[in-house]
């Protein structure tokens, strides 16, 4: 730690901090437009100019190494003429269009301007004009706005890992594009939008919508992946207009994937506002009650065996733990939230979480990715990865890939081999990388679901825990054994249960009329087609998609912006989601849904409040009752279930085929159908 | 000085690769550099590239297939190729004429009659602003910063070569002589030797040494 004083205040900064970060410790607010915390330091805005004792000049402070005892100011009359001289430089070529520009009211540009902006211009000659770029389909550019303070080459470069965007030509005609037409190939480009401080690229589906501070904030939690990501949903009305990331570092940082930021125009498309009634093979519309009629008449002496539920990917933990409960009253055992098939052994909590924890891969020193891409499956924990890589340096943080990835993973990876072959080669030390693996002091393996899902799942799991133990990767203050979910609702439904019970039939069992009335709880993600003819369906959920497309019975329920809910991350940390806006026309929370309907089939379930609710998820599983989640090890090694299927050899394939059309919502989406066709499928796109 | 922009539609080739020539220059450069480093070769590999597309085509510049190739071969993002290639403006990122004409218009050369070479540049070929390529092809126009020849002021660099002490005149002879095909010898174009003083040895000469007064 190194002492230092910021204006007459003293304060200890670890050494090697910049004086910027000096003065943040010390509460001052150091004006700033390329300096950003979690990117490389540029110093080439100037505008964090500050005084330092024994300095003749003021200096840049973001990038000012400290030292000992070194005094700076803050607030001197040569600070402020420096900061004053740096903005009306930069206001030179900035347009003065904040009228139109969709950064007015949250521009770093304009409130600096606010504090270091002088009243009138004494520059008289033309501005300089830039043409504007094609980054895509969700970055918009408006480059005249620019002032270059490279913030977006460095996050695309150094977070994204995608180093498509540039610097070109020198001096006044220097411009930031990628210099040929194309779209940013990275899944994380939304992050473009926030990290520019000014209206240079804003957000393409979002252009001209609504004003900062129109919006209603509500703080949420993104469902499109298992990370978890925290969000904050902003809302007009009764329309969630964006969303945008909310910093957690145990996370997400400050990241949020595309699919969770864009997806929102898909919140209020095909959705499901009122109760619909199959009548004579057409769906009709129908009153709560009738619906409630129709599924209760239809459930009379049908035995508990053949009535079934699935959950499906984006349930609240609050809805699964109520349709469980409903369940158990009719007597069914027949509930699964596995649409995807994978096997668990569900006997350990760390048999089925990302027990190392995101922020935990900054302390790993070895990975071994077992079927799965994390750049598709979870892009924000994909960008952590890549932050260990950097930091680590050239070989620093060796990363091993069973299974090929069918994109630039964006870190040099070791394909070790196409199937799980490869994890016996490691076993008995034959493949060089074992050495790797063994020779770390906190190695983890991530299994995905390539793997889980295939019939073999299991073993597969089992064999990457054998691996962990015998690395070492598995010790009372390390858990190198990780399982990366693709589903939000996932976790909550394993830790609550939401499985068959003893001679229950899973999803699988469920179909080809495997039971007689089916309740979906917002699950479109497995072969609906393979239903049974006979099969009565009710379909629980918000948008109009495969399941409804099957069901006999619609009950409109709300989507993760709608209602206050508990999820679950891959890491099994437990989140708090609260409601953005009300559910459109009929819709009403899933939850009180099901308990409504329990109340017409007379089978009352015993809450009335959602908190209620929560206190019976916490008698269910424990977990739900703690909220703060912590990085743990265990000492017990004991494996996790081999299930009945060896392990085969053939390959293991990606799980997502799509990573813009992953869900009911964004399907609905017409930004996430527009990037699919630009990313996934050029060749339709082109041919049209 | 020269705007930067892409190369107009229909001039940028489909394909690019490094022929024989070239490839023993790179081997030269890239022998200069660790493996893990070869990135540091950008810079004269670029200058590989527009040689060739010289040789090649008549024309010395860049195009974008060959800053990818280039990226290629040094395992680099094409973005920081083009970051690089653009920045410099000895780099040709349009296509230029036969000959590149680049005057220098710095203070120097300025005083000593440069605004003469550009005219006479003009008036030869027909190109009426800086940036511009002459109809024929030949010839493109460049402004250039100084070119650090001072003392033989005014200088007009064509392609690699420095042609000094010119004027008006003696800069439309250049230009019917590089019309005509032929390479004039660089250097002064007046009787003066590289950068001796004109008009031969102004001091240190024998007889013009004075013998001190009093001294007979």
């Amino acid at each position: 730690m190194v002492k230092v004083t910021v204006d007459g205040i003293p304060v200890e900064v670890a050494a090697g901090s910049s004086a910027l970060q000096a003065c943040e410790a010390a509460g001052k607010e150091i004006p700033r437009f390329c300096y950003h915390e979690r990117l490389s330091v540029a110093g080439n805005c100037r505008m964090c100019m500050v005084e330092v004792s024994g300095g003749r000049k003021p200096v840049a402070s973001c990038g000012f190494p400290i030292n000992e005892g070194m005094q700076i100011f803050t607030d001197t009359e040569v600070v402020r003429r420096a900061r004053r001289a740096v903005m009306e430089f930069l206001l030179i070529n900035h347009p003065l269009d904040c009228p139109i520009c969709d950064q007015g009211g949250e521009c770093d540009l304009q409130d600096q301007a606010f504090g270091y902006g002088a009243d009138h211009t004494r520059y008289h000659e033309n501005k300089r004009a830039v043409t504007d770029k094609y980054l895509g389909p969700l970055v918009k550019t408006v480059m005249t706005r620019c002032i270059q303070c490279t913030r977006c080459i460095r996050f695309s470069t150094e977070i994204a890992g995608v180093p498509e965007l540039g610097g070109i030509s020198r001096g006044e005609n220097l411009e930031i594009t990628n210099y040929v037409e194309k779209a940013l190939t990275s899944e994380l480009s939304g992050n473009l939008i926030d990290i520019c401080p000014v209206g240079a690229l804003t957000s393409q589906p979002y252009a001209f919508t609504a004003r900062s501070w129109e919006l209603k904030r509500t703080d949420s939690i993104d469902v499109c992946d298992a990370v978890g990501t925290n969000i904050v949903m902003q809302a007009r009305g009764a329309a969630v207009l964006r969303i945008v990331p909310r910093i957690n570092d145990e996370v997400n940082e400050e990241w949020l994937a595309d699919k969770g930021r864009f997806v929102v125009d898909g919140f209020r498309r095909r959705r499901l506002d009122r109760p619909w009634v199959r009548v004579d093979g057409r769906l009709q519309p129908a009153s709560w009650q009738d619906a409630f009629a129709t599924i209760a008449t239809r459930l009379k002496d049908v035995p508990g065996q053949r009535i079934g539920a699935i959950a499906g990917d984006m349930c609240d933990a609050e809805s699964m733990m109520a349709l469980k409960d409903l369940m158990e009253t009719l007597g069914s055992p027949n509930i699964d939230c596995r649409q995807d098939g994978a096997k668990y052994d569900t006997s350990r909590r760390d048999f089925y979480t990302f027990n190392t924890g995101i922020a935990g891969i900054e302390d790993a020193d070895a990975l071994l990715i077992v079927g799965s891409i994390p750049r598709q499956e979870a892009p924000v924990l994909n960008a952590r990865i890549r932050k260990r890589y950097l930091a680590a340096g050239r070989g620093g943080f060796p990363i091993g890939m069973i299974g090929a990835p069918n994109a630039d993973p964006t870190y040099a990876v070791d394909v070790l081999g196409q199937g799980p072959d490869a994890l016996a080669a490691l076993a008995d030390g034959t493949h060089p990388f074992a050495d790797v693996l063994a020779g770390a002091k906190k190695p983890m393996i991530i299994v995905g679901h390539g793997a889980l899902t295939r019939p073999d799942g299991q073993a597969i799991a089992r064999a990457c825990w054998d691996l962990a133990a015998k690395v070492g990767a598995i010790s009372p203050d390390w858990h190198g054994f990780n399982v990366l979910h693709t589903a939000a609702s996932r976790v909550a439904g394993l830790d609550l249960g939401f499985l068959p019970g003893p001679q229950g039939r899973d999803v699988a069992g469920m179909l080809d009329g495997g039971v007689d009335v089916l309740w979906l709880l917002g699950a479109d993600e497995f072969p609906t087609d393979r239903i049974g003819p006979e099969t009565f369906v009710v379909y629980q959920g918000h948008h109009g998609d495969a399941g409804a497309a099957r069901a006999d019975v619609i009950l409109p329920g709300t989507l993760y912006a709608e209602k206050p809910g508990t999820y679950t991350n891959t890491e099994g940390r437990v989140q708090e989601a609260f409601r953005a806006v009300m559910p459109p026309g009929d819709a009403r929370e899933d939850w009180r849904i099901l308990r409504a309907f329990s109340e017409v089939a007379g089978r009352k379930l015993p809450y009335d409040t959602l908190e209620a609710l929560r206190a019976r998820m916490v008698q269910a599983s424990p977990v739900f009752g703690h909220a703060a989640w912590s990085r743990h090890g265990t000492s017990d090694t004991t494996a996790p279930d081999a299930g009945t299927v060896p392990v085969s050899d053939a390959p293991l394939r990606p799980v997502i085929s799509d990573y813009y059309l992953t869900h009911a919502v964004c399907r609905a989406s017409p930004t996430m159908e527009t990037c699919s066709g630009i990313y996934v499928h050029p060749a339709i796109e082109a041919a049209e | 000085m020269s705007v930067q922009s892409d190369a107009p539609q229909g001039a940028e080739p489909t394909h690019f690769a490094f022929d024989e020539d070239s490839e023993r220059q790179i081997a030269t450069v890239l022998a200069k550099y660790p493996p893990e480093r070869k990135a540091s070769g950008v810079l004269p590999l670029l200058y590989i590239v527009q040689k060739q597309m010289g040789r090649a085509t008549g024309s010395a510049w860049i195009p974008r297939v060959a800053m990818d190739v280039v990226a290629e071969r040094l395992e680099m993002a094409p973005i920081r190729v083009y970051e690089v290639a653009t920045f410099y403006l000895m780099f040709n990122t349009t296509p230029i004429g036969r000959y590149h004409l680049q005057v220098c218009t710095t203070t120097s050369c300025w005083l000593r009659g440069s605004d003469d070479v550009t005219a006479a540049c003009k008036a030869a070929t027909g190109i009426t602003s800086f940036g511009e390529t002459s109809k024929d092809g030949l010839f493109t126009l460049t402004e250039v910063e100084c070119l650090g020849a001072c003392s033989n002021a005014p200088i007009l660099q064509v392609d690699d070569d420095y042609y000094e002490d010119l004027d008006g005149p003696r800069t439309l002879e250049l230009i019917e002589a590089l019309r005509r095909g032929e390479r004039p010898t660089p250097g002064p174009t007046i009787a003066r030797m590289a950068c001796a003083p004109a008009g031969g040895r102004k001091v240190l000469r024998e007889d013009a040494v004075q013998k001190p007064q009093g001294q007979e």
